[in-house]
């Protein structure tokens, strides 16, 4: 099945092969397929479908990918830009520190 | 252990926040928080009874949802009591799981929950329930609630280790934003697999001994996916369409060529109209025609089906474009409705499993100042349509 693609040249995701120790442990994270391996490294294969989740960075033992990770989601970006919710996308409630409900959030997920 | 085997006797009058009517996805009214058991309470519904471990006696579930499972899931999907979905977290068997049955990890979102069990049929397995404050596993893992201190901390407090033999757990794929694989293991001692992205694969992936296939790895869009999502994303458009579509009503029974009321009926009641199908270009028709529609922007995608329909709607009302107040009317429109639906597929990102951050603010970039640069134009222009009539 092919990942449906979004916008050309924007992802921000970044390897360095220097550090890449080859585990492929990004390959089994990565929900489109951004990565191949290349001999006994990995490599970028497909950067415009990568949707910057940050899965790969996170489960990098080897601290050799680095994304700007996020939420891609106007509702959010617009919360921000408000100051309205937290910045928070959809994905829930919004919570003061005594985790009590404050806020629905906007919708979607 | 003792005070374990305490708390997890049933606690009498526990009232689970499983379906609450009252609040909203939108920013409605939320019930407080009742303070979740730990571990898991054997009264919640779901639960179908017990099974002694040395941990004690951890609730049981089935893989059959009841009605009322599939009644919660169907209110969920519809709004009602969506952020208070949840159930304790802690662990909990499926079927009869012995101490090498493998263990699945889910967020306590009801749903999420549901959509695990279902997917395994006929099979015996431990499921450790994250506290992601009723969120999905995605949603939490890209907050971090669903995360690897949350993880470490349960397994902790699970005794898991007491539960089972062996030291591996299976992750959704999708909770990878949240979790470092590496430094659970360091902390726990427990080796995370990362399962596959949807549910019903697992069945597969655990007979093949945790393989996963190129295919189970990517998270697509497919139509069903996409239409689930129309009911909230409808539900989240209806305030402002319902304050919008009032006033656009008062003022063309201000604006227009009759008396007010005669006005309302006859303008106003098409201007509710056309706006409907604004919302619904954006909300509907754009969900369900998403990879035909042209250009990789979803603005792009909304601007579309926004132009179709404003042309179509013209087309029906049989506007007389030789008229300089219908000429006018009929700009307005198709100003107008590809602006909200532009708008509202700009926001149609955020259930979308494939746009990147970066992407979306490239986009919001270009497509924002337009569609209100379009969308004032266009009141701008009926308005002005309004007085030459």
């Amino acid at each position: 099945m092919r990942s449906l693609v979004y916008l050309k040249d924007v992802a921000t995701i970044k390897l360095d092969e220097q550090k890449c120790t080859g585990c492929g442990m990004c390959l089994d994270v990565c929900p489109h397929h951004v990565f191949a391996m290349n001999g006994k490294k990995v490599r970028i294969d497909s950067r415009d479908t990568c949707m910057e989740c940050g899965a790969c960075s996170k489960n990098c033992p080897a601290e050799a990918l680095q994304v700007q990770s996020g939420v891609g989601c106007a509702a959010a970006v617009i919360n921000s830009m408000l100051g309205r919710n937290g910045g928070e996308c959809c994905c829930g409630p919004q919570t003061d520190k005594d985790g009590s409900v404050k806020n629905g959030g906007a919708c979607c997920c | 252990m003792e005070e374990n085997r305490k708390k997890i006797e049933p606690s009498g009058k526990f009232e689970f926040p499983v379906l609450q009517d009252n609040s909203s996805c939108c920013g409605g009214d939320i019930a407080p928080k009742k303070e979740p058991c730990s571990p898991p309470c054997l009264d919640q519904d779901f639960v179908s009874g017990s099974i002694a471990t040395p941990q004690g006696n951890i609730p049981r579930v089935s893989s059959t949802l009841t009605r009322q499972d599939q009644w919660g899931t169907i209110k969920a999907r519809l709004g009602a009591g969506r952020m208070s979905y949840a159930i304790d977290p802690g662990l909990y068997a499926l079927g009869k799981p012995d101490e090498q049955s493998p263990v699945l990890v889910t967020a306590n979102y009801k749903m999420s929950f549901d959509y695990l069990r279902q997917s395994l049929p006929s099979h015996n397995a431990w499921i450790l329930v994250l506290d992601t404050r009723g969120i999905n596993v995605w949603c939490a893992a890209g907050k971090g609630t669903f995360g690897t201190q949350e993880l470490i901390d349960r397994i902790e407090t699970s005794g898991l280790k007491n539960v089972v033999r062996h030291r591996e757990i299976i992750l959704p794929q999708l909770g990878a934003p949240g979790v470092a694989a590496h430094l659970v293991r360091q902390a726990s001692g427990f080796r995370v697999h990362y399962g596959p992205v949807r549910a019903e694969d697992l069945p597969a992936y655990l007979d093949s001994g945790f393989r996963a296939t190129a295919d189970m790895r990517i998270m697509s869009f497919p139509l069903k996916d996409r239409v689930v999502l129309i009911p909230i994303e409808l539900l989240a458009a209806a305030r402002p369409y319902f304050f919008a579509a009032l006033l656009f009503m008062i003022l063309s029974g201000i604006l227009g060529p009759s008396g007010f009321l005669k006005n309302i009926l006859h303008d106003g009641m098409f201007v509710a109209g056309a706006l409907l199908l604004a919302v619904a270009a954006g909300t509907v028709l754009l969900p369900l025609l998403l990879p035909y529609l042209p250009g990789r922007a979803f603005s792009v995608k909304g601007l579309f089906v926004g132009l179709v329909v404003a042309v179509g709607l013209i087309y029906m009302r049989g506007m007389n474009l030789q008229i300089w107040a219908e000429r006018v009317q009929a700009l307005a429109w198709v100003l107008i409705i590809p602006a909200v639906s532009a708008y509202l597929g700009m926001n149609f990102t955020g259930c979308s499993t494939y746009t990147s951050l970066s992407g979306v603010k490239k986009e919001m970039r270009f497509a924002l100042p337009m569609e209100i640069t379009a969308g004032s134009l266009g009141i701008a222009a009926w308005m002005t349509s309004a007085f030459l009539a």
